[in-house]
């Protein structure tokens, strides 16, 4: 646990002096201090081409007023600093006339352990499997031309200080292991990449060799593109594999399903609560409390605990996801999904671990079921227009199905499709829900925070497949 | 007020100082101050004030052909003192790397030229909110506008780049940006769009109601917008397309996507990769430009680069180290392009909008399709379809895909080019291409 206030001409008390005398009149507002310290090892083209640290401590002062929010940030955690953070608080809310909401709820439980990935191994055991990696990748095949390995591991310490002296503390563990692998056949390159991560020590990923599966499944990827041919392009059935094509609902719904966008009336589903917006069997939730998942907060960044958020129940919209200026206005309570990059950033409404749940329907029958389509596997990253509900993900491998056959690979290709009506094209729901395996980042107003994703397979009967071949 | 050059001066100086006399062979450091002040509008009121206050130090340390980095955003001696000897020490146990090394000294920049980057100005929050408020009227006229959102921003900020070599320089900058975004409403659908001006002075930004009127017109045009069926045709990229392009190809053409084999352009100098009518250009020395500089981030001397001659390329963006695996100097580009263009073409827009019977012209494109390794391209897209060179309606939910290599070679330019930002192009048309659509 950090202690913000040791090395300061600030104490605690003046600290929380000054945010109870900036935020006097104001509906809410904290002060938030986070200290996190990152490093980042990279093995590129045969060499360790980067090893960094990198250690960040600053505070970010918020004080909200009806729906304006004033901000301020300084890496100078001091008397100076602060009190200019307030004066710049108080000339934005001149006006204010709100009344400080105290209460937060409570919560003892905890997702993940108080622990420093960085220092639990040594830089040269790092080292030392990143030489493994490639030496093993460039072993197995003569067409490996390069390889790359990296391990990023974070800890991120934060104190939250409200109006009274409130205070909430998190300490969060980030590791994440990633390799890309690229080889050359005939003059053809092909790219592969598959990592693995989530809020634990690296230890608890890399037991039993464990890195030589991550290897084995980017160069099965690559493989499997290097005899890719063009992708069909136009509109057909689209069955999507378990696990992280649920990237696909994050871009689809999830963003569309964020309170600021439904309070604001910029999303698609904004006057949609309560009705139907998928088919039956189409249940969707939003989890912040599974254990060590990448997505996963004790607390969220304002010191709300997290909790399990049911988004669409059987086809019917239910919630949105909430933090606290967006629940107060939208006269509802916060689901603890207000969160932000760090410090810098102003909290919003974000996603934690979304997850399709799983349905009766084998993978088997859906493809089975469908005449010409394509059989999508894995996915790099989309994207989605909250306005219009159009989205777009990237296929990172995908295979023609024709007569109900899993036919040849095809390159990657983009998928789009609209937000609110793709649910209700998909026609069966798989009983083989997986998560995916701890990578993902989500980004908002420029803003990255991790995020995790679930899914079972998944039939949607039409989807436009962006590929070159008519 | 944003830290002056000799605070940050000193700061450089104890780092490279202090890792000398831990064991490093060779030091380079690059300490910034930025600090921006925004002021966000929605639907013409006050939504959000932010202040922020960025330091921000990096420190790269050598020991022979050893090297590693820190970062950090807390200057406090004590804490710098703990960084610089966690970094010598993480040197020690990384690796040799031959092609580690500061860049050459005799291709370090001797002298800053003042290329008029810094406006003084400052615009209290108030006067952000007056221009946010004209803005908006502006956007809102249209009743089918629903919902408009702004934002004002100044920026000013300062930096340091000093390495064991003797180098010390660095420049101060501003810019202001002011952007509006717009959605529209009707009974078929609901669309957004927006558009921007960022100007390194005051005075040369798009005035509000003009800028609030522009996010409008963009966005009231896509209402009702149809799906297309599949086929090949030419596409015209509008300008905010297009110059996303040309940023693709400058990093295909990146010494470390060469050097690493992970370009579709790699062993292409000298080569016709586009039709012979293209000429880009990275010009750093335009004046108020905003990526105009003297050196790059490795403290290299920058000069004018012709990447493209007639079709031909002519250049790779080489940084010290890369060039040392690919036995080229550097040629100050390390950290990216400065002022990137295409000349102008022969034709004019309105002559490019005619020269096929039937085409799309996109003005917005979504998702990470572009892979520099294959040179695939497959993004979604929104834009209008355009007959005999008439608008005739807006298109969404479709894709469009190809392989740059290809489209490279098909590409024809307007002669309407503009230098709005740091990268730009002019109106672009490529054909052959794909679109699916129903």
């Amino acid at each position: 646990m950090s202690n913000f206030f040791e090395k300061s001409d600030l104490n605690r008390n003046e600290a929380e002096t000054i945010v109870s005398d900036t935020l006097k009149k104001c509906d809410d507002g904290e002060l938030y201090l986070e200290n996190s310290k990152s490093e980042s090892i990279l093995l590129d083209d045969n060499k360790i081409k980067k090893s960094s640290y990198n250690s960040d401590l600053g505070f970010g002062f918020r004080a909200v007023s009806g729906e304006i929010v004033a901000y301020s940030h300084s890496n100078e955690i001091s008397k100076t600093s602060l009190k200019k953070s307030s004066e710049n608080l108080r000339s934005t809310l001149k006006s204010a006339k709100g009344i400080y909401d105290y209460s937060i709820p409570k919560s003892n439980k905890k997702y993940y352990s108080n622990i420093n990935p960085i220092e639990e191994k040594t830089l040269n055991s790092k080292i030392e499997i990143l030489n493994k990696v490639n030496e093993y990748l460039r072993k197995k095949d003569n067409n490996v031309k390069q390889v790359t390995a990296n391990f990023s591991g974070e800890q991120k310490s934060i104190e939250i200080i409200r109006s009274g002296g409130e205070t909430l503390t998190d300490v969060r563990p980030l590791v994440r292991f990633n390799v890309s692998v690229m080889l050359e056949k005939n003059g053809r390159k092909e790219s592969g990449v598959y990592g693995i991560g989530g809020r634990k020590s690296y230890n608890d990923y890399l037991i039993n060799d464990n890195w030589k599966n991550v290897c084995d499944e980017a160069f099965r990827i690559a493989s499997v593109n290097l005899e890719s041919k063009p992708a069909p392009a136009g509109e057909m059935k689209v069955v999507l594999g378990p696990g992280w094509p649920a990237i696909l609902i994050h871009e689809a719904v999830g963003h569309g399903l964020e309170g600021d966008f439904n309070r604001k009336k910029t999303s698609a589903f904004h006057n949609l609560m309560g009705q139907k917006v998928a088919s039956e069997g189409v249940t969707i939730i939003d989890d912040g409390t599974l254990d060590n998942r990448r997505g996963s907060l004790t607390i969220d960044d304002e010191g709300t605990p997290t909790e399990k958020t049911v988004l669409i129940e059987n086809g019917i919209l239910k919630n949105f996801m909430q933090d606290r200026l967006n629940a107060r206005l939208m006269k509802t309570r916060s689901t603890g999904s207000g969160r932000r990059e760090n410090y810098r950033h102003i909290v919003l409404p974000r996603m934690r671990n979304t997850m399709m749940l799983s349905g009766k329907q084998t993978q088997d029958e859906m493809i089975k079921s469908v005449d010409k389509g394509i059989f999508a596997v894995s996915f790099g990253g989309g994207q989605v227009d909250i306005t219009s509900g159009k989205f777009v993900f990237n296929c990172t491998e995908a295979y023609e199905i024709i007569n109900g056959k899993i036919g040849s690979p095809i390159k990657g290709a983009t998928l789009v499709g609209d937000g609110p009506s793709i649910l209700k094209e998909v026609s069966m729901v798989g009983n083989d829900m997986m998560l995916d395996p701890g990578i993902g980042t989500c980004g908002k107003a420029g803003q990255g925070v991790p995020v995790g994703v679930a899914q079972p397979s998944i039939l949607i009967n039409k989807m436009t497949v962006g590929g070159t071949n008519l | 007020m944003v830290k002056d050059q000799e605070f940050l001066k000193k700061k450089a100086s104890y780092c490279l100082d202090l890792a000398k006399k831990l064991g490093a062979t060779d030091t380079c450091v690059n300490v910034g101050n930025s600090i921006s002040e925004t002021v966000n509008f929605r639907n013409k009121n006050l939504d959000e004030s932010n202040r922020s206050d960025n330091l921000g130090i990096d420190i790269t340390t050598f020991i022979g052909k050893k090297k590693s980095s820190i970062t950090s955003s807390n200057l406090l001696e004590e804490n710098l003192n703990i960084l610089i000897e966690k970094c010598i020490e993480t040197t020690k146990n990384t690796p040799e790397d031959e092609f580690n090394s500061l860049p050459d000294k005799d291709l370090l920049a001797q002298e800053i030229k003042d290329f008029n980057l810094y406006d003084d100005t400052h615009l209290e929050n108030d006067s952000k909110a007056e221009y946010l408020s004209r803005l908006e009227t502006a956007a809102s006229k249209d009743k089918k506008i629903i919902n408009t959102e702004s934002s004002f921003v100044e920026n000013k900020s300062n930096f340091i780049l000093a390495n064991s070599d003797g180098f010390c320089k660095g420049f101060k900058s501003s810019s202001f940006v002011a952007s509006s975004v717009a959605v529209a409403k009707d009974d078929k659908s609901m669309e957004r769009d927006f558009e921007y001006t960022r100007k390194c002075h005051l005075k040369d930004i798009k005035n509000a109601e003009e800028l609030g009127k522009k996010a409008a017109e963009y966005t009231l045009r896509k209402l009702s917008p149809k799906k297309i069926g599949s086929e090949k045709i030419a596409i015209i990229f509008d300008k905010r397309i297009a110059k996303g392009i040309l940023s693709t190809f400058a990093s295909a053409i990146s010494a470390s996507a060469i050097s690493r084999g992970t370009s579709f352009l790699k062993d292409k100098i000298n080569q016709r990769i586009f039709s012979d009518e293209v000429n880009i250009f990275d010009k750093p020395d335009i004046f108020k430009g905003q990526g105009s500089r003297s050196f790059d981030s490795e403290g290299v001397r920058t000069d004018t680069l012709k990447l493209v001659e007639h079709g031909l390329l002519k250049n790779y963006l080489i940084d010290t180290y890369n060039g040392r695996k690919l036995n080229l100097k550097s040629n100050g580009r390390c950290g990216g392009t400065s002022n990137l263009y295409f000349e102008n073409g022969k034709i004019s827009y309105k002559d490019l909008l005619n020269s096929n019977s039937k085409c799309l012209y996109i003005t917005e494109t979504i998702g990470h399709g572009s892979n520099i390794v294959t040179g695939d391209y497959s993004v979604g897209a929104t834009g209008f379809l355009i007959e005999n060179g008439e608008f005739k309606h807006p298109i969404n939910e479709i894709t469009i895909a190809g392989n740059f290599k290809e489209m490279f070679q098909n590409l024809t330019l307007a002669n309407d080019l503009e230098f709005e930002y740091s990268t730009n192009s002019p109106t672009m048309m490529i054909e052959g291409m794909v679109v699916a659509g129903k």
